[in-house]
């Protein structure tokens, strides 16, 4: 089981949250045109990567706070969790 | 009654109290402290089982863990347990034992035959015997095949034990409480960490309990004693008998199996019988040790041969005797310390010595003591069906590939030792990537993969004196990471017995015409030859010959096997070992009951129950329930001997006729607020939000971005800026999750705030004809008119002084209300509903009439929302805005979702106007077509429409705006059915929608 840093509740075991997909996907704006293409890699594609993926999760049982988690898909190592509205590098 | 293979004294039994038990239906008895094998010992028992594919008579060969045979089926304290390791499990009064793999008995088993066929079970055996001819495969192999398997017989009774869960939290976990590990622990506890120390056997201080060694001038015992009295008086030490690490899994997530009380004869009511620990340590110590092997020789599986290292704990800590004329076969200095303890307890053993002649200091203390030792020497072949008799020994030239002198001794037992294996499952178990050691011949854990820090033999160091200062400078340095506190300790002085080089030998040649079998698994008939046939028949990679041949498999997980089995395939390979590699090692340890993973969690508590605040009054008023999630709803409230089908039509009926209530508390509520709610309701539905008024529901619909339809509801506007969303039941918790995200991550500068409110309103709803007659004795100040509260409209107002909220909306298409008190008060409003709502005929519904008055409705609920519908195929694209953007407006232009002939929402009638057409039947043209027959649709809905009394169905159906008045088939080959129906609108009763604004 997962032991993830929530950036507001501290350290949480797995249990506490629900996985939420890539962090880094970006939904086109509201009330403004979009290209097929994009809205479909925005709905559909997603990248599936061994090694490091910045995802969300939500403090579900918690804060109920989305955040954003660092972690290696392959070994399950979290180098970094975030606010949403922080950056991950 | 006597034990005529117990020693007067040594051991750590308790002989003041005697166990009674029995042994396949003989009567015994043990001392408390002896487990079922050292009982059996004891009383001269060797013969316990037979193996799994020969039948090969089977006996005893270790002491606790490693144990490949002794695997019984045990009945105690009202269990019937298969497969329970008879050198682990303790004795307790009125236990009864009994030998499983075997019939009609374990001293004469039928199955036995097997091991005079054994040209026909070669590895792999039911990969080529079982192929022809094809059709044995069902009648004839399968059977055989499943008769044979598996060893013990699970229990069919309900478990009515309890078994608990417990989270704990830690800085050091230490697993395994020898002299590593009680150093560690020590260190640790010193420093002012959180420490646990967890020991699976009943006693603390593993080969403390056995070597012949003194601390401080302590014996390894005392020493032991007073490091765990020193520990257990510690606030900050939690200790743990009969607890085993089984498992090390993400994140320092170790699990831990606790034995509460499978020792006790009595325990209190609430006392669990096991106890699963779900441990978060910060940092591990691995002190799990390490396993004798066993060097391989002919008929090795008899009855009387032992694990060395096994043989002298039977000694010191049970005072029982293997044999009394023990044959001691090594290749190390190890076994040397179990020949003069037999040698103390007045028994002469001879020992065979695979080295050639040397001296350390425990060959000379052997010699000295007049031990009997043959250098050079080993044990060819183990004469004996049942039990050993004799051994042929012989004496090997210098390349030890054959014999220079061949003999036959006497002897009860051997004892055999093939040097040590680290316990390292732990730490592969938590990715460490384990490195072969040349100089012990077996794996030790790596570079660090978690937290964890491998000390003692579970590490590879086999002194004490070593495994004494790893342990204290780990538990040291690890711990002062983390409490910042640095205790210093003095390592104690030591005194052990020094040992020589061992030999690299672990498999006895054989004599030219010989061919006994040789086995390296135990618990799986896995021999010599099994894994040369493996080999010779192309299978290289040792996860495959593993496989093939079933190396290392089962219950003892290969603890004695996988060095040996590596060394053979690595032997014939012409390959080092750790080019071979190993297999992987998976949790749990040692098998634990299913009971320990489930926990508490059964019957009533597998999953929280959710009762609305007016359940009582359900309960006491007949109503069947059924399960919404976690919900439990009234189905139906039974007058009578009515059936649900009765009970629901006389409901719905009512409902349509008088008036009816319905308990909708389980309806998801959310709450709303914010200056830009407006706009946030605006985007997440796809119909327009900006202008509802104050005081006015609307009803909307939710899309995912996908385009896919994904909740229904209303929402009503309290005040300016203060919403009051309501969500499908089953919806509730995904769609307040959606609300956040939208608020979190993609529209954070909207000023909104959203909260569940579900638990904190009871609703009841009021519909039919007569509702507004009876809300107004509800509310007698308050103006109920159709003017003064339309549909649509909302109100607050004091029900008998409770303040409620009044909402005109309907779910069952007739003139209706919802009445939303604060939960405290449900149970007063509905007593209050049913006592007024008399006069004008009022009876309760349940879901099952709920849903008959929406189908007919044809209102769409979660059947029809399943996933795959878009707006329209429901008939709701009337509330798809052309002129705002929503969540999954530009998906909705896709072209699928455009095709002409794409599926739509219709109404099913029988033309025979009587049979009911079964839920997920499949719309076809033709009921006789040949499969797969063409699918053209499916019935989503089914009710018996009680305004026109025959069965209506809804269903999803392609091209379905073009079916209207065309004939099908509904056809349920799960039900055996096949309908004739025609299709119709799905709006059955009232398709204007006049009733609700009436």
């Amino acid at each position: 089981m997962l032991y993830i840093k929530c950036p507001y509740c501290g350290l949480r075991a797995q249990k506490e949250f629900s996985y939420g997909g890539d962090a880094t996907v970006k939904r086109p704006n509201i009330n403004e045109e979009v290209s097929s293409e994009d809205w479909d890699n925005f709905v559909y594609m997603r990248k599936s990567p061994r090694g490091k993926h910045i995802e969300l999760w939500q403090h579900i049982a918690g804060c109920r706070q989305w955040i954003k988690v660092q972690r290696d898909t392959a070994t399950h190592e979290i180098f970094q969790t975030a606010k949403v509205t922080e950056e991950i590098r | 009654m006597s034990q005529p293979f117990r020693l007067n004294k040594e051991g750590l039994i308790n002989r003041n109290k005697k166990i009674y038990f029995t042994f396949n239906g003989k009567k015994l008895f043990g001392y408390e402290g002896d487990t079922i094998a050292s009982a059996l010992i004891a009383n001269g028992i060797h013969l316990v089982g037979r193996s799994f594919k020969y039948h090969r008579p089977r006996g005893f060969f270790g002491a606790g863990v490693e144990e490949p045979n002794a695997k019984l089926q045990v009945e105690f304290n009202g269990h019937s347990e298969p497969n329970v390791n008879a050198t682990e499990m303790e004795l307790v009064e009125g236990l009864s034992a009994t030998s499983q793999n075997c019939w009609p008995s374990v001293n004469f088993d039928v199955g036995a035959i097997n091991n005079f066929l054994k040209m026909f079970f070669p590895a792999g055996f039911y990969y080529k015997t079982f192929m022809w001819p094809k059709s044995f495969w069902y009648k004839i192999y399968e059977p055989f095949i499943r008769k044979a398997a598996g060893l013990g017989v699970a229990s069919i009774e309900k478990d009515k034990e309890r078994y608990e869960h417990k989270f704990e939290y830690c800085d050091l976990l230490v697993t395994g409480s020898g002299p590593s590990g009680l150093a560690s622990a020590y260190a640790a506890a010193k420093n002012g960490a959180k420490v646990i120390l967890a020991e699976d056997k009943p006693r603390f201080g593993g080969t403390l309990l056995t070597d012949d060694v003194s601390i401080d001038n302590l014996s390894g015992k005392d020493w032991a004693e007073k490091i765990i009295t020193e520990l257990k008086s510690m606030p900050n030490v939690t200790v743990k008998n009969r607890s085993q690490v089984f498992g090390y899994y993400d994140h320092n997530m170790l699990v831990m199996f606790e034995r509460v009380s499978d020792h006790l004869e009595k325990k209190s009511k609430f006392t669990p019988r096991q106890r699963l620990w779900y441990i978060r340590a910060k940092e591990t110590i691995l002190s799990t040790g390490s396993i004798e092997r066993p060097i391989v020789f002919g008929n090795n599986d008899t009855p009387g041969i032992f694990l060395s290292a096994a043989a002298k704990e039977y000694m010191k800590v049970y005072g029982v005797l293997v044999g009394k004329k023990p044959l001691i076969f090594t290749n190390n200095d190890s076994a040397y310390e179990t020949a003069l303890e037999f040698k103390k307890n007045n028994v002469e053993p001879i020992i065979l010595d695979t080295r050639e002649e040397h001296s350390s200091e425990l060959i000379d203390e052997a010699k000295s003591k007049g031990i009997d030792i043959r250098f050079s020497h080993g044990v060819i072949v183990a004469n004996g069906y049942k039990k050993v008799k004799s051994a042929k020994i012989g004496k090997l030239n210098k390349d030890k590939n054959s014999f220079e002198k061949i003999e036959t001794v006497d002897c009860d037992c051997i004892c055999v030792s093939g040097f040590w294996t680290p316990s390292v499952h732990l730490a592969s178990q938590s990715g460490n990537k384990l490195k072969y050691e040349e100089k012990i011949d077996a794996f030790i854990p790596d570079k660090k993969k978690q937290h964890e820090t491998s000390v003692g033999a579970a590490n590879g160091s086999f002194t004490l004196e070593e495994s004494l200062k790893h342990g204290f400078e780990n538990g040291s340095n690890l711990s002062a990471k983390i409490t910042e506190t640095k205790t210093e300790i003095s390592i104690p002085n030591v005194n052990e017995k020094k040992y020589g080089a061992h030999d690299k030998f672990w498999c006895m040649p054989l004599p030219k015409n010989e061919n006994p079998k040789r086995f390296v698994d135990f618990q799986n008939d896995v021999s010599v030859s099994d894994i040369e046939i493996a080999l010779r028949e192309g299978y290289r990679s040792i996860e495959h010959v593993k496989r093939y041949t079933t190396l290392g498999m089962a219950t003892d997980q290969g603890r004695t096997s996988n060095l040996n089995g590596l060394q053979l395939v690595s032997n014939i390979e012409n390959k080092i070992v750790p080019e071979v590699g190993h297999t992987t090692f998976r949790p749990p340890f040692t098998p634990i009951t299913i009971g320990t993973i489930v926990g508490r969690e059964v019957g009533m508590e597998y999953m929280p129950t959710r009762k609305t605040p007016m359940h009582e009054w359900h309960e006491k008023n007949n109503a069947v329930f059924v399960d919404a999630g976690a919900w439990k709803r009234p189905r139906y409230y039974k007058e009578g001997n009515e059936t649900l089908f009765e009970a629901s039509k006389r409901e719905a009926k009512n409902v349509r006729e008088n008036v009816g209530i319905c308990d909708v508390t389980t309806l998801g509520k959310i709450d709303i607020k914010g200056p830009d709610a407006a706009e946030f309701l605006n985007r997440v539905y796809t119909n327009a939000w900006m202008k509802l008024p104050i005081g006015k529901a609307r009803y909307g619909l939710m899309l995912r971005e996908d385009g896919i339809v994904m909740d229904d509801g209303t929402t009503t506007r309290i005040s300016e800026n203060h919403y009051h969303m309501t969500t499908t039941t089953a919806q509730a918790a995904n769609v307040l999750s959606h609300l956040e995200y939208y608020l979190q991550i993609v529209w954070p500068e909207l000023n909104v705030n959203v909260v569940s409110t579900t638990e904190q309103w009871a609703g009841a709803a009021i519909a039919g004809p007569k509702s507004r007659d009876m809300l107004s004795k509800l509310y007698p100040d308050l103006d109920v008119s159709n003017e003064a509260l339309p549909f649509m409209g909302y109100k607050e107002a004091e029900f008998f002084g409770v303040p409620s909220r009044i909402f005109r909306i309907s779910f069952s298409g007739e003139l209706a209300y919802e009445i939303n008190v604060k939960s405290d008060h449900g149970m007063f409003m509905w007593e209050k509903m049913m006592e007024v709502g008399k006069e004008f005929g009022n009876q309760p519904y349940g879901t099952e009439a709920l849903s008959t008055l929406r189908i007919e409705m044809g209102h769409v609920a979660g059947p029809e929302l399943d996933g795959r519908t878009i707006p329209s195929d429901v008939s709701l694209n009337g509330l798809v805005s052309k002129k705002k953007d929503f969540i999954g407006k530009n998906s909705l232009g896709r072209e699928a979702f455009n095709v002409e002939s794409r599926q739509k929402i219709v109404g099913l009638i029988p033309i025979d106007r009587k049979s009911s057409i079964p839920e997920g039947s499949h719309i076809v043209q033709d009921q006789n077509a040949k499969l797969p027959n063409p699918k053209l649709g499916h019935v989503s809905s089914s009710c018996w429409s009680v305004e026109n009394n025959n069965p209506f169905s809804l269903a999803i159906m392609k091209d379905g705006k073009n079916m209207i008045g065309k004939k099908f088939f509904a056809v349920s080959p799960l039900k055996n059915k096949s309908i004739e129906v025609e299709v119709i609108s799905s709006h059955y009763v009232d398709p204007e929608g006049k009733r609700v604004r009436s």
